[in-house]
């Protein structure tokens, strides 16, 4: 009886301390833009969060992923949450420069994430303080069909010359060399990047993003020589298909290589595609003797200035940056931790390549062109890249174009 | 105040009745307008100050290629819309019988104005798609090559049009049904009389007594060529490499869009849409003045 009065009293103790948990439960608003499977990664990661921080609840607020890119804008201003997704290099310039993102350097401090998240430091600052915590990022490359290889009797290049040579081979066997989709225009900019980084190398593209080196100059055109090499073997009427759409053509073997982001995996293996015949690869090198430089777009959660709840918001970002939670994270989404000491899922060959790929480039890591470049420069920049795989023929006067355009943006 | 308002009332009565109108057309079209135009001398990109630019985004625009891309296609669009107009009269006198199951075929007809732009023109992209789409294939098998319209500069616009005409057609063509259950009967039997037949009936008969319903459908056909962004957006997004831009959509594009963000300049864009579409306004407002005060 006594030992039955005891149990009463300890869960009647225990509801009571749980509702009033949940009477002082502080909210941290969460703006975010996932597709549905990390959406789920995310959800699962606050719950953990939540778990080990019971006094805090975090509300997930989750935006269409195009859409989300105007209404940052807005919200950022008008409502700001107490947590936002957004991207690393110059994205987030334009919020940093008005003000509308917090300076966290003092989570990075606290947390040593100077260290562990080292690789993704110098994209995260700007003036000297780190403005948001890298929680993931993606290689890119070429992924192949091998069965378009053996169609057409080629094995893998080595190099860019026999990328070229391979080419024109899969053209006699009626297969696309390189596909792409550019209704979007971004596909063809991680294309653009590989030349330049290949090409000219990471410093030197660094620079063409940044606005001082001219779009006239030798050296740009020296890109697009390399390029004009494989531009006709690139998939015809790319300016009028969606990513997605030239991704079923390197399923079907109509195409063989595809310059694309580790995100595509998913929709190749839906397409049918499996571990054996979906192959990834490095993007050849072109000048001999360059520093390898690779393509890993970084994605970011940053504090608006405007937020409410900022402590919990902090300790949510240090949260995010910790290795456990990045490990967990991105294995179920099949991308790389930025964290150093996370590990990466090893079933998944996608991975370990890109893993490998850009922990030993020592060249440096871009962003991505319209991360890299102001967003004006990207978006004439893209569109350049466009006409040039259609009418290569027109390359003086996109230079020009690019050159005036880049004369006006950087001033 | 009761003799005041017994005094002016006859005068105060339509302001007063107009008045919820023009307070929501003042502040959501007069007010804006004027905003626009003062934000076209600024260099803004949203978030920021605004800084004093004064004629800069002018000067720059007319220093801008895409610019008279998109003026060059306004022009286009201006022209081949206008097709809509005989088209649609043509299918308003052709459905203008006494059939039996005629409703049905007039709202066959007429359907393709029911539904979104947005699915117009998403149904054409797919009709132009290469590999796959209808047009795409049909022209591969007539010439062995296809041609991907809404991937090559010269015909993407020309393609965007043809999509854009589809629900136009119907448009046009249900005003004028209309108004063809306005026309005379006895002028018609006159003419009958007299021998007109044909296209003399149609063009000294019929015609003048539409005038009404052409005028409406010239205005609504303008208008829709001059704003022309859903299918744009929809269909190409502007490419390929820009070449399918028109007014409106640059200047949702530089204002708005993902790359965009300078406010200042959508602003000037807006404001030369704006002047064009002022040349057509007047002159609809001044011939709808006109024959007002000539009855």
């Amino acid at each position: 009886m006594v030992r039955f009065a005891k149990g009463t009293t300890a869960l009647m103790v225990a509801l009571l301390l749980s509702t009033a948990a949940n009477a002082q439960q502080r909210v941290v608003k969460y703006n975010a833009d996932y597709d549905p499977i990390p959406l789920a990664a995310m959800e699962a990661l606050i719950a953990d969060f939540e778990a080990a921080n019971p006094d805090i609840d975090v509300q997930l607020n989750n935006f269409d992923h195009e859409g989300y890119k105007t209404a940052i804008r807005n919200f950022l201003t008008a409502d700001a949450p107490d947590l936002a997704n957004w991207y690393a290099g110059n994205r987030m310039a334009p919020f940093v420069a008005a003000g509308q993102f917090m300076d966290v350097s003092d989570v990075w401090e606290a947390n040593g994430l100077g260290d562990s998240l080292a690789s993704a430091k110098a994209s995260m600052t700007i003036d000297g303080k780190q403005w948001g915590v890298p929680y993931t990022y993606y290689q890119w490359g070429i992924y192949f069909n091998r069965d378009a290889y053996k169609a057409a009797g080629v094995e893998e290049p080595k190099n860019w010359d026999e990328f070229v040579s391979n080419c024109e081979k899969f053209s006699a066997a009626g297969i696309d060399c390189l596909t792409t989709g550019t209704k979007a225009l971004w596909p063809g900019a991680g294309i653009f990047d590989y030349m330049s980084l290949r090409t000219n190398g990471y410093e030197w593209h660094m620079d063409l993003t940044a606005g001082k080196i001219a779009w006239t100059d030798q050296k740009v055109k020296d890109v697009f020589a390399q390029w004009a090499r494989i531009q006709p073997y690139i998939t015809k009427n790319h300016a009028a298909i969606d990513w997605q759409d030239a991704a079923a053509l390197l399923v079907q073997g109509k195409a063989a290589n595809y310059v694309m982001g580790n995100f595509a995996v998913g929709t190749f293996k839906e397409g049918g595609m499996t571990n054996d015949t979906l192959g990834f690869m490095v993007f050849p090198e072109i000048t001999p003797g360059l520093a390898r430089a690779e393509e890993a777009p970084t994605d970011t959660i940053h504090i608006p200035a405007g937020a409410k709840n900022v402590e919990d918001a902090k300790k949510f970002l240090a949260f995010v940056a910790s290795a456990d939670a990045q490990t967990k994270w991105n294995n179920a989404q099949g991308q790389l931790p930025v964290n150093k000491n996370s590990t990466v899922n090893s079933e998944d060959p996608y991975l370990v390549a890109g893993f490998e790929m850009l922990s030993t480039a020592t060249g440096g890591i871009a962003q991505f062109f319209d991360r890299d470049a102001p967003a004006e420069m990207a978006k004439a920049g893209m569109e350049g890249f466009q006409e040039f795989m259609v009418k290569p023929e027109n390359l003086d006067a996109i230079l020009e174009r690019l050159e005036k355009a880049r004369q006006r943006i950087y001033k | 105040m009761s003799a005041n308002w017994k005094a002016n009332q006859r005068r105060l009565a339509p302001w007063l009745f107009l008045a919820p109108g023009l307070i929501m057309f003042l502040i959501y079209v007069i007010i804006p307008i004027f905003q626009s135009m003062w934000l076209s001398f600024y260099d803004w990109d949203g978030l920021g100050a605004k800084t004093w630019l004064g004629l800069e985004n002018y000067r720059e625009l007319v220093d801008d290629d895409a610019f008279y891309t998109s003026l060059k296609n306004n022009v286009i669009w201006l022209l081949l819309y206008m097709i809509s107009v005989p088209a649609g009269l043509l299918i308003a006198i052709f459905l203008n019988q006494t059939i039996g199951g005629m409703r049905l075929y007039k709202s066959l007809f007429f359907f393709p104005f029911v539904i979104s732009q947005v699915v117009v023109g998403l149904m054409f992209s797919w009709f132009y798609a290469p590999n796959f789409g209808l047009f795409y294939n049909l022209i591969e098998w007539a010439t062995g090559t296809g041609i991907a319209i809404l991937a090559e500069d010269k015909y993407v616009t020309y393609g965007i049009i043809a999509a854009g005409l589809w629900p136009q057609i119907a448009y046009v063509m249900i005003l004028y049904l209309t108004g063809l259950n306005n026309v005379a009967p006895d002028q018609v039997e006159a003419a009958r009389l007299d021998g007109a037949r044909g296209w003399k009936m149609l063009w000294y008969v019929i015609l003048p007594q539409l005038r009404p319903a052409t005028f409406i459908a010239v205005v609504v056909t303008v208008i829709g060529a001059l704003r022309s962004f859903d299918l744009v957006s929809i269909m190409t997004d502007g490419g390929p490499y820009g070449s399918s831009r028109v007014l409106s959509f640059y200047m949702y594009e530089q204002a708005l869009s993902e790359y965009g963000y300078r406010m200042g300049y959508g602003a000037a864009i807006a404001v030369v849409l704006f002047a064009i579409m002022m040349v057509f306004i007047s002159g609809f407002i001044w011939k709808m003045w006109r024959d007002e005060t000539e009855r």
